[in-house]
């Protein structure tokens, strides 16, 4: 009951004037992000985030959250339409999506995707208001070294689920690390690590610098170096007969999209999982406990449900751990902490205390960006249609540019903006290289909070590293962390053996 | 040998132990023990974790030399044809920063456009021009009307004076 006196309250911040318009803004923008191949919720959120001082912090939040839902929705747009993924959260909407619109079934598959997105969303946003409060309340408990466990352990959910090469997975979480560490000393305040004794290492790297160069700079040169043959555009109609159809259709499909949402939901809290791979293990088992799993990747429709339902819970899931606990549960909400950080609002338990209406106001509001989103995607179909048939070229300077201007605004340096393109330079070849961009990132944002604890823990006990396992809840995490961390190992070795036994 | 050591998997590697390594001797500079009362010095954290850095780096170029040459390591690093395309953008990238504090933003970006839309995307001349001519009046409103943020200016600064003059 307290939860809901508590939502009516954040209500009351998320439906005032400016807030409606801001989510119906942020929604339509995501959209359009999503629905450009190349371009995800990630690389719309770094690109847009330096725009977003217009409006108040409290806003501006609530903006990029409702930025991060349309995206999800858009990605499936040019699965579809394109048979492209507008994202990697949305490639597992092609296998059955595009079959579809090549059967003329485009509309149909647009609006499944759309209602399905909406019930994820919905059903994962329920849930997380539930989950959120107590979840906050639970970490108030947390000391120094429990931040430090949690930290560590969120890493090492990368190596031991992330699926990329283990030892690229470490270099690049040890390299966010150290690039935190660029400039002043928190406890001491010595400078350290300015490199060439350049003035403009002295205040740090921020997150957004790297964000923008390897989402932003480094995403048009990658889609560059793949993008010589324009896909070709599926023309789609939707009228209110397939609306009223595909809703009957949708219904039958309730076990698949409730699965789906609360599956999504929870693959979407750990920081190495998320969107994609919920998406990708939703569609597996949709089809593999269907009654004829042969019509899969042929335009079932339940092929588009299961997966739009995953992503789109999974992208609230991973809102929960970032706004209860500090730490993201995507690349995508690091971005969001990053900038609440810069904002003066600290993600953790302590924000539910000290700014309930803020807290409330963002969690009311996803229920408005879902809601909005289903309803703009569905008015604005040809509209999209429209835009995918823009030149690949006029996005792509639109998005260089605002990197280069959203690079500069936050600090007015140049600095920021030299250090941008040589990190979109250095991101494109380490990813063509298979090095994980995700973690590199969460290092960067997360980094602080670990050196911090990590050295407030042991100054609490005196030097003695038995600390952070002889606290029960730090030592859980550090045994989870353990588990996560050897979990490669142990595959290699079972594979191994079952080569020797097999060989 | 010199196959296995040019691979690009081997290559960057090798300079991400380069990297470490620098990172390492940078962060000597303040203790990277044990100091005091304070704990752990200013260059511990950065320095030991550079060092894992430096291990796993050089975990990846090890295995990258032992696996010697694959078939899947003979296909091109870069799409064939597209590595031209991909280094000409990031020079005009770098040359619209170098020029931004000289000629201004409001010069560089447009110039830069103008390169992209019509030489290289091949846009036509309404497409180009509108975009380059809208953009910088965009970016005026919005960054320096409603976000009082100035961007660069150089030579360009006395043209602006008297729009200084009606905005502010």
């Amino acid at each position: 009951m307290e939860i809901l006196s508590l939502l009516g309250q954040g209500f009351a911040t998320s439906l005032m004037p400016l807030n409606i318009g801001i989510v119906i803004v942020g929604v339509t923008l995501g959209l359009f992000i999503g629905a450009m191949p190349g371009l995800g919720s990630v690389n719309g959120v770094a690109i847009v985030l330096p725009l977003t001082f217009i409006v108040p912090p409290a806003s501006a939040i609530i903006f990029l959250a409702a930025l991060y839902y349309g995206a999800m929705y858009g990605g499936a747009i040019s699965s579809i339409l394109l048979g492209i993924p507008g994202s990697s959260t949305a490639v597992a909407t092609t296998f059955d999506g595009r079959p579809m619109a090549q059967q003329g079934k485009a509309g149909l598959a647009l609006i499944a995707a759309a209602g399905a997105s909406f019930v994820g969303g919905t059903i994962s946003v329920i849930l997380f208001t539930i989950f959120a409060a107590p979840l906050a309340d639970f970490a108030l408990k947390f000391g120094p070294a429990e931040n430090f466990a949690l930290v560590l352990l969120a890493f090492t959910t990368f190596v031991g689920l992330g699926g990329d090469d283990a030892l690229k997975t470490i270099a690049m979480i040890c390299l966010g690390l150290v690039l935190s560490t660029v400039g002043l000393d928190l406890i001491t305040g010595q400078p350290r690590l300015v490199f060439f004794d350049m003035p403009g290492f002295y205040a740090g790297i921020s997150f957004l610098v790297l964000a923008i160069g390897v989402y932003g700079i480094g995403e048009v040169l990658w889609t560059l170096e793949r993008s010589r043959i324009a896909p070709t555009v599926t023309a789609a109609k939707v009228t209110y007969a397939e609306l009223r159809s595909a809703i009957v259709t949708l219904a039958r499909t309730w076990k698949t999209m409730t699965f789906g949402s609360v599956m999504g939901f929870f693959v979407g809290m750990l920081p190495a999982a998320g969107a994609t791979p919920a998406s990708l293990m939703a569609y597996g088992i949709a089809k593999s406990t269907s009654k004829n799993p042969e019509t899969f990747g042929k335009g079932n429709i339940e092929g588009v449900v299961a997966p739009e339902t995953a992503n789109n819970a999974a992208s609230t899931g991973s809102l929960l751990p970032m706004l209860s606990l500090g730490i993201p549960g995507s690349p995508t909400t690091a971005l969001l902490l990053g900038g609440m950080v810069m904002w003066g609002l600290m993600p953790g338990p302590m924000l539910f205390s000290e700014q309930p209406d803020f807290v409330w106001g963002l969690i009311s509001s996803l229920y408005t960006a879902n809601l909005a989103a289903v309803l703009i995607n569905l008015a604005l179909i040809p509209l999209f249609v429209w835009a995918l048939r823009m030149p690949f070229s006029v996005l792509c300077t639109m998005v260089l540019v605002l990197c280069i201007v959203g690079g500069f605004a936050p600090d007015q340096r140049m600095h920021d903006v030299w250090l941008i393109l040589i990190f979109g330079i250095a991101g494109y070849l380490l990813r063509k290289a298979d090095y994980p961009m995700a973690p590199l990132v969460l290092a960067l944002v997360l980094g602080p909070v670990m050196e911090q604890s990590f050295r407030q823990a042991l100054i609490a006990a005196q030097g003695d590293v038995t600390t952070f396992v002889t606290r029960p809840l730090s030592g859980m995490f550090i045994a989870l962390a353990c588990v996560f961390f050897l979990l490669p190992l142990a595959a290699k070795l079972r594979k191994h053996r079952h080569a020797v036994q097999s060989g | 040998m010199l196959k296995t050591l040019t691979k690009p998997d081997t290559l960057i590697a090798a300079a991400l132990m380069a990297f470490a390594a620098y990172l390492m001797w940078h962060a000597t500079a303040l203790p990277i023990g044990w100091d005091g009362a304070r704990g752990p010095g200013g260059g511990a954290f950065p320095f030991w974790l550079s060092a894992i850095m430096f291990l796993a780096a050089a975990g990846i170029f090890m295995r990258s030399l032992l696996a010697g040459v694959r078939p899947e390591d003979l296909k091109p690093f870069f799409e064939p044809g597209m590595l031209g395309p991909v280094l000409a953008v990031t020079l005009a990238l770098g040359l619209t920063i170098f020029l931004m504090p000289i000629i201004g933003a409001y010069l560089a970006i447009p110039l830069f456009m103008f390169w992209y839309l019509r030489f290289y995307g091949r846009n036509g001349w309404p497409v180009t021009l509108s975009l380059t001519l809208i953009t910088p009046v965009a970016l005026f409103f919005f960054f320096e009307v409603a976000l009082l943020i100035l961007l660069p200016k150089g030579i360009t600064e006395p043209l602006f004076f008297p729009l200084y003059a009606m905005f502010f």
